[in-house]
């Protein structure tokens, strides 16, 4: 142990930039976004919310592949990863980069299926809360099934550039908590593997094994955020698929 | 640059002092630091004086630490924070679980209530 004086927090507008100055994104109190999407746009008006905001328990989980005989480095494979984001997804989830590209403080749209071979899709977004030449971070908004952060990054490890996809989260509310509980948890975890399974292939990796490793770092369930329910994008969802028989012949009397 | 800590005891809470980078490879010089953290105290406070350089990484840390210092039943503060770090804390909305004072006697004075 050692004991050191404290100094005061100071700002010195002449001292030089700190160097992750510009990698980090503005606070903004309500999101808004230059992305298109041809579904709603549920994210725009909304606060994001990490892992400190969720209701489930906190899962902490690493996916990375090895891109075995790859001359890429680091930087050039996020700068690849940030560009072609999209093309990465698995098939059936959407996602539409804003116009600028992936650059901190830029919110991004997505589709993608509430659950597992779900026919609809839930439109939610990410913001990009942090991005330097190594690695990316997205955060979720308030609505989206996860509040979490997910972080894309790459590293050298001896001769090979490895992928890493790691995302620290908790489900938002109950209702997604329950889905966890029964399978979405590892459809979740699926999702990801395809991703940096497709990032492998495109780079030219013929068979990528992806490792996963997942933590509970927090078995506890948050309830004092059970209200997230009002945001969710999947029970807006649910709720508008429910009730529309019944709005269509609200519909129809009315014109009629 | 890599990340050290010290570990100073006060009346009513423990100061960890952190000085360099933290991200995601400062996990053991960090947890190492709270391990040793004497049970039965209720407050840590952490000193981002010394902080040079934080990544989305060392943000992820943070978070697991104030998990941990929950399930223990401790609270965090954090002091010596400057105006781009504490905006990342906003943005991040770490700040609403985490106790930002503006020096040391504020912090311990929180910690003491």
């Amino acid at each position: 142990m050692s004991a050191s004086p404290t100094q005061p927090p100071t700002d010195n507008p002449a001292a030089p930039a700190r160097r992750d100055t510009d990698s980090w994104a503005r606070p903004v109190d309500r999101l808004s976004t230059t992305a298109v999407t041809g579904g709603m746009d549920t994210v725009t008006g909304r606060r994001v919310a990490g892992p400190v905001q969720g209701f489930g328990q906190m899962w902490q989980k690493t996916f990375s592949v090895r891109l075995d005989g790859v001359d890429m480095t680091p930087e050039a494979l996020v700068a690849f990863w940030k560009e072609r984001f999209p093309t990465f997804w698995p098939k059936g989830a959407r996602f539409y980069a804003p116009l600028s590209g992936i650059k901190p403080g830029e919110v991004a749209l997505l589709e993608v299926a509430p659950v597992p071979g779900s026919p609809v899709k839930m439109s939610t977004g990410v913001m990009v809360i942090y991005a330097d030449d190594e690695s990316f971070t997205f955060m979720t908004p308030e609505g989206h099934a996860l509040s979490a952060w997910i972080t894309f990054s790459a590293f050298r490890d001896g001769d090979t550039t490895v992928a890493q996809a790691q995302a620290l989260e908790r489900t938002s509310d109950p209702f997604i908590e329950l889905t966890y509980i029964f399978g979405a948890n590892r459809s979740n975890d699926r999702f990801w593997e395809q991703t940096l399974e497709n990032l492998a292939r495109s780079v030219g990796v013929a068979s990528p094994e992806v490792t996963a490793r997942k933590v509970c770092v927090d078995r506890k369930r948050q309830w004092k955020y059970v209200r997230n329910l009002r945001h969710s994008a999947a029970v807006n969802m649910a709720v508008g698929t429910v009730t529309a028989p019944a709005r269509w012949v609200r519909r129809r009397r009315t014109v009629g | 640059m890599s990340t050290t800590v010290d570990i100073v005891p006060a009346a009513s809470a423990t100061i960890l002092r952190l000085h360099g980078d933290i991200t995601g490879a400062s996990e053991a010089p960090l947890m190492d630091a709270y391990g040793q953290v004497a049970t039965g105290v209720r407050s840590i406070v952490l000193d981002f004086t010394g902080l040079e350089y934080m990544n989305s990484g060392g943000i992820g840390l943070l978070v697991t630490l104030l998990v941990r210092a929950q399930r223990a039943g401790q609270k965090l503060h954090a002091i010596g924070l400057s105006e781009h770090y504490r905006q990342i804390l906003a943005l991040t909305r770490l700040d609403e679980a985490i106790g930002i004072h503006d020096d040391e006697s504020a912090a311990l004075a929180a910690a003491s209530a």
